[in-house]
């Protein structure tokens, strides 16, 4: 999985809880909380979904890399990437 | 058709999810109705055999219309006709049984641009928000009436299923006119007294950080699961804060129903109930919650949980201001509002330190409680909140 592909699935779960927002236009090292008005429910919503459509473990002291999406989707390819290794 | 709401006066029958023949128990999900408030899943009350259905889909019904007819499995085969009234909504339809229409066959659907076709009012809507002209739809209605189906059919696949995304009947603008109501009615009638308290909640973020690392997302608490379990187990000790005021009269609730007040993308906001909040574990009430945030944002609420709240909380989340002053939604009596929590230099055992702090406010019916109890009430809620193992 490449970074394109991992950054798909994170714009598909951001939008399954900002369904209006068009992530083409956001900001990739915005606050995505600020930028998509989302609440700690939705980021742990977004975390959960991470964690089952891609198998990532992304423990609570990690939140903070992943609220720009840039940062998230180079947590995420880390993580993956380790993984393999 | 039960009352969702003091300013309820009709809804839509949207959806039937059973159908004669169908068993059904207490508390099963039996239909969804379109209110001021979006869709409401309405539960039932009774037990026993769906007999008859005596509403048809998509139409509008006033508050206390006999929806379906229900045998009751007390009941002999005959008689037994059953709404399915909230029991805790104001209003407990008591209608007579309803007269029950002779099967027509259908008649032929009414041709296109037939003179003023009647037009219910969700396929008026739906037509509406699509632009659709209603002389351009076929009626099929049991007198060749346009039904919101027909809408739908003219649209074709434009239509998107009702469960994705935000559903089409979450209208804001209604939803922005029953918050209106209630809010209005709430500053005329109800004289609230307002006291805030700052509460050190560093141990809860240990705790749930200690908690939380070896959990998988699933399972992992927010900080609201432990202050709405907080106000829940001090709303039974303090039961001046818990439960309805009606008739010039309070009436204290036996249960704790902690409404939990959510806001929706776009500029809504809704406060289900949480049921037994101060009975369900900690992990229940999160569960719960997701659950209840994941229908509310989706138009999914259920019946009782807009009629049973018995006390409101509301927080501002990690982004907000530190304090805000709620407005007591009527019936109820009080309301808990948590701001943001932050860091703030504070005393611990005379040493000046970092420390997380919220500022917990209340606002109470001064009908019913004073400016004392109050005080020890909120002081109650800062006090378990020392101790998040223990809640």
């Amino acid at each position: 999985m490449n970074d394109l592909d991992i950054r798909k699935v994170v714009q598909e779960e951001l939008n399954n809880i900002a369904p209006e927002v068009d992530l083409a236009t956001v900001d990739p090292a915005g606050d995505l909380r600020e930028t998509l008005d989302i609440d700690s429910m939705d980021f742990l919503n977004f975390i959960t979904a991470i964690h089952h459509r891609l198998g990532v473990e992304i423990p609570e002291l990690d939140y903070p890399k992943l609220v720009t999406l840039d940062g998230a989707v180079a947590y995420i390819a880390a993580k993956l990437g380790s993984s393999k290794m | 058709m039960p009352s969702l709401g003091a300013d309820m006066e009709a809804g839509t029958l949207v959806e039937w999810l059973v159908k004669p023949g169908d068993q059904v128990k207490r508390g099963d999900v039996v239909a969804v109705v379109e209110t001021q408030k979006g869709a409401i899943e309405i539960e039932v009350f009774e037990a026993g055999k769906i007999e008859q259905i005596l509403v048809d889909l998509n139409t509008k019904v006033a508050v206390g219309t006999p929806l379906a007819r229900i045998r009751t499995e007390l009941e002999g085969p005959l008689g037994a006709v059953t709404a399915a009234p909230s029991p805790a909504a104001p209003v407990i339809p008591l209608a007579p049984p309803p007269l029950v229409r002779a099967p027509v066959a259908p008649p032929p659907p009414v041709a296109r641009g037939a003179a003023r076709a009647r037009v219910s009012p969700a396929a008026r809507r739906l037509a509406e928000t699509h632009a659709i002209d209603l002389s351009t739809v076929t009626g099929s209605g049991p007198v060749g009436e346009i039904i919101y189906s027909d809408v739908e059919r003219r649209l074709g696949q434009a239509v998107a299923p009702p469960e994705k995304k935000r559903a089409p009947w979450l209208d804001l603008d209604a939803m922005r006119a029953a918050i209106a109501a209630a809010m209005a009615r709430s500053k005329r009638e109800i004289p609230h007294y307002y006291l805030e308290h700052q509460v050190d909640v560093t141990v809860c973020e240990q705790w749930l950080t200690q908690r939380n690392a070896t959990l998988s997302p699933d399972s992992r608490l927010l900080i609201g699961a432990l202050t709405i379990r907080a106000v829940a187990l001090a709303a039974r000790r303090f039961p001046a804060f818990n439960g309805f005021y009606r008739d010039g009269k309070f009436e204290q609730a036996s249960a704790v129903h902690a409404g939990v007040a959510i806001a929706i993308r776009g500029g809504g906001l809704a406060a289900p109930a949480l049921h037994d909040a101060d009975q369900i574990s900690v992990d229940e009430l999160m569960a719960g919650m997701r659950d209840l945030v994941q229908r509310t944002r989706a138009g999914r609420i259920r019946s009782s949980e807009i009629s049973d709240p018995t006390i409101t909380i509301t927080s501002l989340g990690e982004r907000g201001v530190e304090a805000l002053y709620g407005i007591i939604y009527p019936p109820q009596v009080a309301i808990v509002g948590f701001g943001k929590i932050v860091t703030r230099p504070w005393v611990v055992d005379g040493a000046i330190g970092p420390r997380s702090v919220v500022t917990i406010t209340l606002s109470a019916d001064h009908r019913v409680s004073d400016g004392h109890a109050g005080a020890l009430f909120l002081a109650e809620i800062g006090r378990l909140l020392q101790e998040p193992d223990k809640l």
